[in-house]
């Protein structure tokens, strides 16, 4: 237990075995159609 | 790398390469901001006429522990080319109608027809575009067809038709289609709000927000604002649409920098799924975000954020688009680092069959790509797009969102700077802002399970 920082989210960040399977919606699809974001979809696999 | 910030009293640190997210007290935010290029002594004497050395070592040993688990100044090194399919094509826009029924002052599409002949999509040529999908996306399961515009209800028949075509074609050959039309609301009577409930997964629904910002920019053949025409139609196919997958898209200008109000505007009237953002458009528009903006637009982003947490007490729920951050299930390294599908894995399709990198670059001769009919003819245009990865743009390198955006959108690059390695700067500082509010947004709802 830390007493000045706390830990919100262990990023998965680098946890590439089997990924990149691009199965996940294209990034522009959703609801934007004139930017570009990935940071909201979800992984295909996880769902 | 690392990435701190301060925002609604909180001191956020993010890891850039892991994507971990961390709160600190005032203490360890302060060392932070010191740790890369000072020795621990230095540190110490820096801070101890404010903090307590004991403290002050208690702190840093807490981040020495981080380091060593590498959720702090953590250094991975991804390769790109695992991501890379020049071959594969998994998601189509389809451009079935170069038509529209409005004419509003910032469309990129200039009026619908994209400085063509205005024209609807014959039904052979839609049904070649999803055979040519099918055929480019080899193992890929997963497909998408958004049928857009133009105005795409100016075509319903066709789609309609391209839907039970699509279906069939998918049965055939193991795929699974998502379909999406994103309408501008002016033909959505009933049989066509029921039609697009029964068939899209997701309806992508043009409203800017309040009717005086609205009728500003979208206005009707006649010149009249559109909003009094559009608003039942939408809130109609809203509430029929329920949890289904559905987004009120709104777009804002240098006319509404108080866009936060349209936000809370569109949550009033019920609208549970929100995304609105900033016009893409050269300066030489009045309506152009330009930099002097920048500021108001992140104030207001901040103010959205803080109204965004309060919807509760203000007797709303919605969702907003952008401040939707995936921490836990996000995609993976390939896909971020891949970032825009644009004439990578996405192309649009004109109603003449031509194929082009994305929407945006229809009606640019230049970035043809081929035609539905005989596929992919310019392939230098493919690798071109294939290879733009966010490893090998140079703005990118060092910035600490680039995980979030995948390096922005290539024909804001390509418009703006005149290649799509240079991303649109404003357009970064903004996602920069949505993507700091969108983690606080997730520090507190945590805090609150």
């Amino acid at each position: 237990m830390m007493k000045h920082i706390k830990l919100v989210k262990k990023g998965r960040l680098t946890e590439v075995k089997n990924k990149g399977c691009g199965e996940c919606q294209t990034s522009c699809q959703s609801a934007c159609k004139t930017s570009c974001t990935v940071g909201n979809q979800k992984c295909k696999q996880e769902n | 790398m690392i990435h701190q910030y301060r925002l609604n009293g909180i001191n956020i640190v993010l890891d850039v390469d892991t994507s971990s997210v961390l709160t600190v007290d005032d203490l360890s935010y302060e060392i932070l901001e010191l740790y890369e290029k000072n020795s621990h002594q230095v540190i110490i004497n820096t801070l101890s006429s404010k903090y307590k050395k004991d403290e002050i070592s208690e702190a840093l040993s807490e981040i020495e522990s981080l380091i060593k688990e590498g959720l702090l100044f953590s250094k991975h090194d991804y390769n790109p080319d695992q991501y890379g399919n020049t071959d594969l094509i998994k998601a189509i826009c389809l451009h079935v109608a170069h038509d529209c029924n409005l004419k509003c002052n910032y469309c990129f599409a200039a009026q619908g027809d994209f400085e063509g002949e205005k024209c609807l999509m014959p039904l052979e040529v839609g049904k070649k575009a999803i055979d040519f999908l099918v055929g480019q996306s080899r193992h890929r399961k997963n497909l998408e067809i958004d049928f857009f515009g133009g105005e795409p209800l100016m075509n319903l028949d066709v789609v309609k038709e391209l839907v039970l075509y699509g279906n069939q074609v998918a049965q055939e050959n193991g795929k699974n289609f998502k379909y999406t039309m994103t309408t501008n609301g002016v033909l959505l009577d009933e049989e066509a709000r029921q039609y697009l409930n029964d068939t899209m997964d997701n309806v992508v629904l043009s409203l800017d927000g309040r009717k005086e910002i609205n009728d500003h920019m979208r206005k009707t053949i006649n010149d009249q604002g559109s909003f009094d025409v559009i608003i039942n139609n939408i809130k109609k196919m809203a509430d029929l649409r329920g949890d289904k997958d559905h987004y009120i898209r709104g777009t804002f200008t240098h006319f509404n920098l108080d866009f936060s109000k349209d936000v809370r505007f569109l949550a009033q009237q019920g609208f549970k799924s929100i995304s609105v953002e900033p016009v893409v458009a050269e300066p030489i528009h009045d309506y152009a975000i330009r930099e002097e903006d920048l500021e108001a637009l992140k104030s207001e982003y901040d103010q959205l954020a803080l109204d965004y947490l309060n919807q509760e007490n203000e007797g709303l729920d919605y969702n907003f688009f952008h401040f939707n951050v995936e921490l836990d299930q996000g995609p993976c390294a390939y896909k971020r680092l891949s970032g825009c599908g644009a004439g990578r894995d996405y192309v649009a399709v004109t109603p003449q069959g031509d194929i082009y990198p994305c929407h945006q670059f229809v009606g640019n001769e230049s970035f043809k790509m081929g035609h539905v009919k005989t596929g992919i003819s310019n392939h230098q245009i493919k690798e071109h797009f294939d290879a733009g990865n966010l490893l090998k743009k140079d703005d990118c390198q060092n910035c600490w969102a680039k995980y979030f955006c995948g390096g922005g959108c290539h024909a804001n690059a390509y418009n703006f700077n005149g290649t799509i390695m240079e991303p649109h700067k404003i357009s970064c500082e903004l996602e920069k802002r949505r993507v700091e509010n969108a983690i606080m947004i997730e520090i507190i709802k945590d805090d609150q399970i």
